[in-house]
């Protein structure tokens, strides 16, 4: 379980985080939704440590760690690029990981490696790698020390369909076994297949925090795609009430 | 009539003997009574020889007065030790014509800060002939005043190490004319070998080093010559001073390595002729000042810090067909004006071309870089030495000269190194030889 | 200390690896040979090799160090989600980069140079000294590298910096002090000529060498001078010292900007 309390992050003028209080809730996937420049990937990275907030706690297991490292033990993150010491082949990446990590007894390697198809490639430099390929040997180093909480940027980008679809049954079953998963995604397809809940960021502020079903009933959509898009459509128009209304007041003073 | 037949020559050699008889020869042993020599001089007559036995003869002030041959007995060649114990002034004074020694061992005389003590000190004396001596610890080894037609030669000089107040020269001549001073080996005097107002010298064939200041220091001097000598690791090098017609050839000037040391320093040289010498690793390996109308050709400078630094006055100088190899600086200058002639010589530095195939650069060489202006300037400037920016500077000098001078030209440079009978020179790489 | 360790053996694996730094070290041992083979003696290949030392061992090492950091920028990212300490980070990938380049220098000029040391009498102090500054000259460029990438996101203007910064070392700074000698020309500047070549590594640097290269004695009385100082252990323990704070103060910057850094 991770906890996000009054988050605030600005880079110069601009306000990327603006105070988030958000929890993400073991056995659960979240999925963190929000056109560009909203804050999805400042979101994640100030979870990661990253980022560092300007203000506000990141609780884990209840305990602020904004500035600490050893809590990452518990993460495994799976990057959106997938690029690493190019000369390194996957097997050394790996072993490079689980060193730093001080976990040598990972023991899914083997079992994530078969499913993904990558045994052949594990002694090969990564350079000489697809994007696919690599986006699966990021997947293994994200899985493979079985941690509580797994943050995955864009997790099936750049993978085929069928690699796509068995990736998505591991991130299930990961789910089934009491995990907390916070992904981004732009297939709202996937969103609508995987996450149990939804964050709709806009503009640094959560516009929408709950169950996927719940957005549907809300919107009285029947996808995905076409309730964020009415999200969108709502928020814009309400910023351009409040933005008259402003005009409004300013004048009648 | 065997024998009758060998009468005539037998008699005729008999005859010959009894003649250079009446020239006696002496042999002496040393005595614990000591004055032995002075004894034997004394009761000598002209001409006639003191044979000295091997050991040590513990005498001083010794005066020859008449022409004596005093020689080592045969077989005890610089095994007859004559002592000074550091008493008295000079261990010898020659005051004879015709006085030879030969073979001696001389060692120990005093320090003196009033008298220049020597070993053998000669005075208006002519036809002396000083050879395959060994002297050791004197103030001055050879010490040879307004004198004439004298021989110094093959003789060891060793001086230990004073400093160079309380040390006197190996080689000294003073007011001499028609001096031959060949193949002697001098170390550790304040200057090996010293020629101060001297006529027609010859100093040829001798090794000059550790010297605490010069090898060769040399003034006042015309028509003398020098040559096939090595001056090596001296104090300050050679210099070569207020002469005219001087000629030097042949010589080895190395490794005078310091802050004031050169191969050659030349002041006030007039109509003098320098060839095929060889300066190797000195700081400065020529550096002269008021040099006029003298030819410097077919010499080897290499490694030097500067290969030549020419000041002052010097005018109507040829310096050509020289090798200047793997200097820091060629030619360093405090003068716009050049009034000498450089042709002909090869530049390890240069970088032109020769398209005709001539053997001659097509471009001329300037061999005065700018970084050298500016450490006449400044001498710190030289913490910049190596560095990019002085190299840029250099460049952008050579494509644009504007502090360096002009005229100072190489107009003709050698593609390649002049071959300089090499035999004379030094072979730099004896290691690499089978 | 541990993870450090771990980090800078897997970025040195990745790194000996890398074409570039085969080049690097094909380069310094070409030259050198080519040098020690085609050069009159040995004493004008030091000279040469000082040069080549002094210029492209910085240049090198703060280039290819800045390009490093900014190509290896999403691998960072994944190893801060480890894990590990930012401090340990910084220093592991210092450490991953800089020693690679260090041995590439060692490799390509001090084998031929030792190789050849004994047989040709060469001055094996001057051989001591030229590939102890080299290495130190590394690790300062490198460390310098790490501040300009860690500092400047946009890659453009990080290699421009990284490329002023060279600059000034190698050649502007050099330039101000002959500006200085120049004006100040008539007046005895060997303390202050000493006092900034201190300062500056790439100067500091050459003058040990020069020193232990017997040019000491072209110098005249600047050069007593400076063979006095150095001399000393006072002296040798300043120039030490400037050489360790050179290394020390890029490596500490580029810590705090790292530790504060939001990726």
């Amino acid at each position: 379980m991770i906890e996000l309390r009054n988050i605030t992050k600005r880079f110069g003028a601009h306000t990327v985080l603006n105070g988030l209080n958000l929890r993400f809730d073991a056995g659960s996937i979240t999925a963190v939704l929000g056109p560009n420049g909203s804050g999805k990937t400042t979101l994640m990275k100030t979870i990661l440590g990253l980022v560092r907030p300007d203000k506000g706690e990141v609780l884990f297991a209840g305990e602020n760690v904004v500035g600490t490292s050893e809590y990452r033990k518990g993460v495994g993150y799976m990057p959106q690029i997938a690029r690493f010491q190019d000369n390194l082949t996957a097997r050394e990446l790996v072993q490079m990981i689980r060193d730093v990590r001080e976990n040598p007894s990972a023991t899914r390697e083997d079992e994530l490696c078969e499913r993904f198809h990558l045994t052949e490639h594990l002694d090969k430099p990564l350079h000489t790698l697809s994007g696919g390929t690599r986006q699966k040997v990021n997947a293994v180093l994200a899985f493979m020390f079985q941690p509580p909480i797994l943050m995955l940027d864009e997790p099936t980008a750049g993978l085929d369909p069928i690699s796509a679809s068995s990736f998505k049954d591991v991130i299930l079953s990961e789910r089934n076994e009491g995990r907390t998963i916070v992904l981004t995604s732009h297939i709202m397809s996937e969103v609508q297949e995987l996450a149990d809940t939804i964050v709709f960021l806009l503009e640094g502020r959560v516009v929408f925090h709950g169950a996927a079903t719940e957005l549907l009933g809300r919107t009285g959509e029947k996808t995905l795609e076409r309730a964020i898009a009415r999200l969108l459509q709502e928020s814009s128009s309400q910023r351009e009430n409040t933005m008259r209304d402003n005009v409004i007041q300013e004048t009648a003073q | 009539m065997h024998f009758s037949r060998h009468t005539a020559p037998t008699l005729l050699l008999l005859a010959l003997a009894y003649a250079t008889a009446f020239a006696k020869t002496h042999e002496i042993s040393p005595s614990a009574k000591g004055g032995v020599i002075a004894r034997a001089i004394a009761s000598a007559s002209t001409g006639d020889t003191l044979r000295l036995r091997a050991g040590v003869y513990k005498e001083h002030d010794i005066v020859v007065g008449k022409p004596l041959h005093i020689l080592a007995a045969r077989g005890d060649e610089l095994r007859v030790i004559i002592d000074a114990e550091l008493r008295g002034s000079s261990m010898v004074f020659v005051r004879a014509n015709g006085v030879t020694m030969r073979g001696l061992a001389l060692r120990n005389v005093p320090i003196s800060y009033m008298n220049d003590n020597a070993a053998i000190r000669v005075e208006g004396a002519q036809n002396g002939v000083f050879e395959n001596l060994r002297i050791d610890n004197a103030l001055f080894g050879i010490y040879l005043a307004t004198s004439a037609n004298c021989r110094i030669a093959g003789n060891v000089l060793r001086a230990t190490k004073g400093n160079e107040s309380s040390s006197g020269n190996g080689i000294h001549l003073w007011k001499c004319d028609n001096i031959t001073v060949e193949g002697n080996d001098v170390q550790g005097h304040r200057d090996g070998i010293y020629l101060e107002f001297n006529r027609r010298a010859l100093v040829r064939r001798n090794t000059s080093q550790g010297n605490m200041r010069y090898g060769l220091h040399f003034m006042f001097s015309d028509s003398c010559a020098y040559e096939s000598n090595t001056f090596r690791q001296n104090g300050s090098g050679v210099a070569v001073m207020y002469s005219r017609f001087v000629r030097m050839t042949g010589n080895k000037f190395e490794q005078n390595w310091g802050a004031a040391a050169y191969g050659v320093l030349f002041k006030d040289i007039t109509d003098s002729y320098m060839a095929e010498n060889r300066f190797f690793k000195n700081t400065t390996g020529l550096y002269a000042e008021g040099v006029n109308r003298t030819i410097i050709e077919r010499n080897e400078f290499v490694n030097n810090g500067w290969a030549m630094k020419i000041f002052g006055s010097a005018t109507d100088n040829i310096v050509r067909f020289n090798n200047i190899i793997g200097n820091s600086f060629d030619v360093a200058t405090n003068s716009f004006d050049n009034e000498n002639q450089f042709i002909h010589n090869y530049w390890s530095r240069y970088e032109g071309y020769d398209l005709d195939r001539n053997g001659i650069g097509d471009v001329p060489f300037h061999p005065v870089r700018l970084f050298s202006v500016l450490v006449e300037q400044q001498q710190s400037s030289l913490v910049l030495m190596h560095s990019l920016l002085v190299t840029m500077l250099d460049v952008a000098e050579r494509v644009i000269p504007s502090l360096t001078p002009e005229t100072l030209v190489d107009a003709a440079p050698m593609m390649k190194r002049i071959d300089i009978v090499p035999e004379k020179l030094f072979i730099t790489k004896q290691n690499h030889q089978p | 200390m541990k993870t450090i360790l771990k980090l800078t053996r897997y970025g040195a694996m990745n790194a000996v690896r890398s074409r570039w730094i085969l080049g690097y070290t094909a380069f310094f041992f070409l030259t050198t040979e080519g040098l020690m083979r085609f050069g009159s003696d040995s004493g004008r290949t030091v000279v040469s090799l000082l040069n080549i030392v002094l210029l492209l061992i910085p240049l090198v090492s703060i280039v290819i160090g800045t390009m490093t950091v900014y190509m290896n920028r999403d691998f960072t990212e994944l190893l801060l989600s480890q894990p590990i300490e930012r401090g340990s980070l910084f220093a592991g990938q210092y450490l991953g980069l800089a020693l690679p380049l260090v041995a590439a220098f060692v490799l390509g000029v001090g084998v031929p140079l030792l190789a050849r040391a004994g047989e040709d009498g060469a001055n094996i102090g001057v051989i001591v000294m030229l590939l102890a500054t080299g290495k130190v000259l590394t690790l300062i460029f490198t460390a310098l590298a790490m501040v300009v990438a860690t500092r400047f996101d946009d890659r453009a203007f990080g290699l421009g910096a990284a490329l002023l910064l060279w600059l000034m070392a190698a050649v502007v700074y050099d330039g101000l002090m002959l500006a200085m000698i120049w004006l100040l020309r008539d007046y005895p500047l060997e303390m202050p000529v000493l006092a900034m070549s201190i300062f500056n590594p790439i100067d500091l640097a050459r003058t040990l060498v020069m020193l232990k290269f017997d040019v000491a004695a072209l110098m005249g009385y600047t050069g007593a001078v400076f063979e006095k100082f150095f001399g000393t252990a006072l002296g040798m323990s300043l120039a030490a010292s400037a050489l360790v704070f050179w290394l020390c103060l890029p490596f500490w910057a580029g810590k705090i900007v790292f530790e504060k850094k939001d990726f």
